[in-house]
């Protein structure tokens, strides 16, 4: 197949599945910081829960020139649908299309359309909309729509060289982004050393578990309590966890 | 839903395809308009619906140049067919492979002995003093003398019998993407019309197409490899360019895909360069190498009019076809047809006028009211006068654009184009259209029986072209 075309539906799944892990990191973030065990201290910002989006995805700064200071709604709207954040689900889902748009020929009508829908719906989409349908609720629908591409891929593509290209990039984003996550919360999140292993870092650990879709599979691999220990070999070692480093 | 009852669909003064002045169903749309009256309003508003979401969901899209607000478009579709009587249909197919035969004849001979000009028939001047004209090509023999793979004859029909041949597209026309994806639609929408009457099938286009272009091949090339050649995702014909590699199973391929070693071209693959050996093109002339036509082409490959040259690859359609489909060369074709088939053109023209010629000139000036005007180079309905729609300023601003430079328009009286019942925002009613066929040449010179109907959604207008608000139909052609 074309060296251009092999790019474009590599960057096509990377984009696709991004949208999805941070459909996933947001949803996350927001059932945290429902939690009733904010710390937030002078000083200690980066503790906020609705910083963590912007440091794991590396978009702080950009963040930073264009809004004053960090809210669930500010954050959310860059994450969600601000067209100038090259990581936000609005621009993802709009590259992920514009490269398959680019190899049409490469791909089957049925993914073309199923992407094509996408896209077209999430035009429509702006904050207040998202905000009425429920937070989650939004998150859900993103993570969905995802895996039914990852269907319709599956379930009618040849398997061919550019099906290998188009799982290459989901598991190149996929590990990109546990191994982000792992590390964020593991360096980041807690105000302070004295913390660790308390009723905070038990709710963190366990999201950082839900934001991954690996919470029930933690609890039947290790039926015990949850350490960091044990979450990070599940995280990066396990092949068989399905968004684990390993695998 | 009573059709008849409604005068402005059987109003005589345009041929209208579907109805007699008296409100009749004509003979082959009577089956058709049968099944229409007798469904409810809202069953067609439902499928009209259903056919625009479909489309937009497929990105079945064009783009407006010069329109910032969108980058693409669906182009309107009509859930109302455009049914042609067999006899009808075998008339013109005959017509237009014939001119398109001629047309071929022409260009073999322009670029080679020029035997047209030296008997008489076109002044020397008209042909190479184009500016279509490539000198480049002179001498050059294509392989198996084929110019125009794939040529859109635009016909439009003013009385029962009567098409005019409006102009020839022989660069790289448009449109028989909607040709087929119209066809699709037709039988998602209404199957059970299918059932009920024989129309012709033409979801072979893409293998014909295929057929003729590995038939064309650079000679001892046992198993040729076609690619098409797009100038990219942001052209207006994108989803076109597509849908043929698609439907072909061959490449789309970018300028930058390819590169041309040792007059070889060649398509970076994720295997290391392989070789190509005809490219349907879909890029310009003047765009396709820039080593040999516009250097700031980004779109083109440089070496590659080397190749051709050369003999190692085939261009579709050839380059330099343009000076056989400009419009001031149009009026010579019934000519071409006598001088190298020795036969009568089965297709008549529409009378036109050169205004670089004095005569017409000033006739052309005392009617613009009457007449359409065109320039000779322009295409897509762009910059063209149309009179009687035209108001007293208009006609103004135009008429001095003209006496700048007379000899690039030309004037034709405006017809009376036919009219196909057509769905619109207040319900059923008549509007203009014309027919483009899509004729193949490589093995043989063949088309599909069908074509695109373009339709002037706009009330009274003529103007069919999808980047002036024109609309598409699925067009039937009944098996006998």
């Amino acid at each position: 197949m074309l060296a251009r075309a092999a790019n474009n539906l590599y960057w096509m799944s990377r984009h696709i599945e991004r949208a999805e892990n941070t459909a996933r990191m947001l949803d996350v973030t927001y059932r945290m910081s429902l939690l009733p065990y904010r710390v937030l201290e002078a000083g200690q910002e980066w503790a906020d829960p609705w910083a963590l989006p912007l440091v794991i995805t590396g978009r702080a700064t950009e963040y930073y020139e264009r809004y004053a200071e960090i809210t669930p709604n500010n954050v959310l709207h860059f994450m969600v649908i601000d067209a100038a954040n090259p990581s936000s689900i609005y621009s993802c889902i709009q590259s992920a299309r514009e490269n398959a748009r680019s190899v049409r020929g490469a791909i089957t009508s049925e993914m073309y359309e199923d992407l094509n829908e996408l896209w077209l719906n999430i035009r429509k989409v702006d904050y207040p909309h998202v905000e009425s349908r429920g937070v989650s609720e939004f998150f859900d629908w993103v993570k969905l729509q995802s895996h039914q591409f990852r269907g319709v891929t599956f379930g009618t593509m040849l398997r061919d060289e550019g099906y290998q290209f188009i799982r290459l990039g989901t598991f190149i984003e996929r590990a990109d982004n546990t191994a982000r996550i792992v590390d964020v919360k593991y360096h980041t999140l807690l105000p302070s050393a004295a913390d660790v292993g308390g009723a905070v870092d038990y709710y963190q650990w366990s999201a950082l578990l839900r934001s991954v879709s690996a919470f029930d599979a933690y609890r039947k691999v290790y039926r015990d309590v949850i350490t960091p220990m044990k979450v990070a070999e599940l995280l990066i070692l396990r092949d068989d966890v399905p968004r684990s480093l390993h695998a | 839903m009573n059709l008849p009852a409604n005068p402005a669909l059987t109003t005589p003064r345009w041929f209208n395809e579907m109805y007699d002045d008296a409100g009749v169903p004509r003979e082959h749309y009577a089956t058709y308009a049968n099944w229409l009256d007798a469904k409810p309003a809202d069953f067609m508003r439902q499928k009209q619906t259903e056919a625009d979401t479909l489309y937009a969901r497929q990105g079945i899209t064009f783009a407006v140049y010069g329109d910032d607000t969108g980058v693409e478009r669906s182009i309107p579709f009509d859930i109302i067919p455009r049914i042609l009587r067999p006899g009808a249909w075998k008339k013109l197919s005959d017509g237009c492979c014939q001119r398109v035969r001629a047309l071929n004849a022409f260009l073999q001979d322009i670029y080679r002995g020029q035997d047209i000009i030296k008997a008489g028939i076109i002044p020397a001047q008209q042909v190479l003093g184009n500016s279509l004209y490539r000198p480049e090509m002179q001498g050059f023999s294509v392989p198996a003398g084929v110019y125009i793979h794939i040529a859109g004859i635009d016909l439009v029909k003013v009385g029962r019998d009567t098409f005019y041949v409006l102009e020839d597209n022989l660069r790289t026309p448009s449109g028989v993407s909607y040709m087929l994806e119209n066809r699709k639609m037709m039988m998602r929408l209404f199957p059970e019309l299918f059932s009920r009457l024989p129309v012709a099938p033409i979801d072979h286009y893409a293998d014909v197409l295929l057929d003729n272009l590995r038939a064309v091949a650079p000679p001892g090339i046992s198993n040729p490899t076609v690619a098409v050649l797009t100038p990219g995702a942001y052209n207006s014909a994108y989803f076109e360019h597509a849908f043929l590699a698609q439907q072909m199973g061959v490449e789309l391929v970018e300028g930058p895909d390819l590169f041309v070693a040792d007059n070889f071209v060649y398509m970076r693959t994720t295997h290391g360069p392989q070789r190509v050996d005809v490219i349907y093109r879909r890029v310009d002339d003047d765009f396709l190498d820039p080593l040999a036509f516009r250097a700031d082409s980004i779109v083109g490959v440089p070496g590659l009019f080397g190749a051709y040259r050369a003999g190692r690859v085939t261009l579709a359609n050839a380059i330099g076809t343009g000076v056989a489909d400009d419009k001031s060369t149009y009026i010579y074709v019934p000519d071409m047809v006598r001088f190298y088939l020795g036969e009568e053109p089965i297709l008549q023209n529409v009378p036109t006028y050169q205004l670089g010629k004095p005569d017409d000139l000033n006739y052309v000036l005392a009617h613009l009211p009457e007449l359409v005007v065109k320039e000779v180079q322009g295409s897509g309905g762009y910059g063209m006068l149309v009179g009687p729609a035209a108001s007293v300023a208009e006609i103004a601003t135009y008429k001095a654009r003209i006496l700048a430079n007379p000899a690039i328009f030309i004037a034709q009286p405006t017809l009376a184009l036919s009219t196909c019942p057509t769905f619109v925002q207040s319900g059923i009613a008549p509007r203009h259209v014309d027919l483009r066929p899509y004729v193949l040449s490589g093995k043989t010179v063949s088309l599909v029986p069908g074509g695109l109907t373009r339709v002037a959604l706009r009330e009274g207008s003529l103007v069919v072209n999808s980047s002036q608000g024109g609309g598409t139909k699925d067009t039937w052609v009944l098996e006998e």
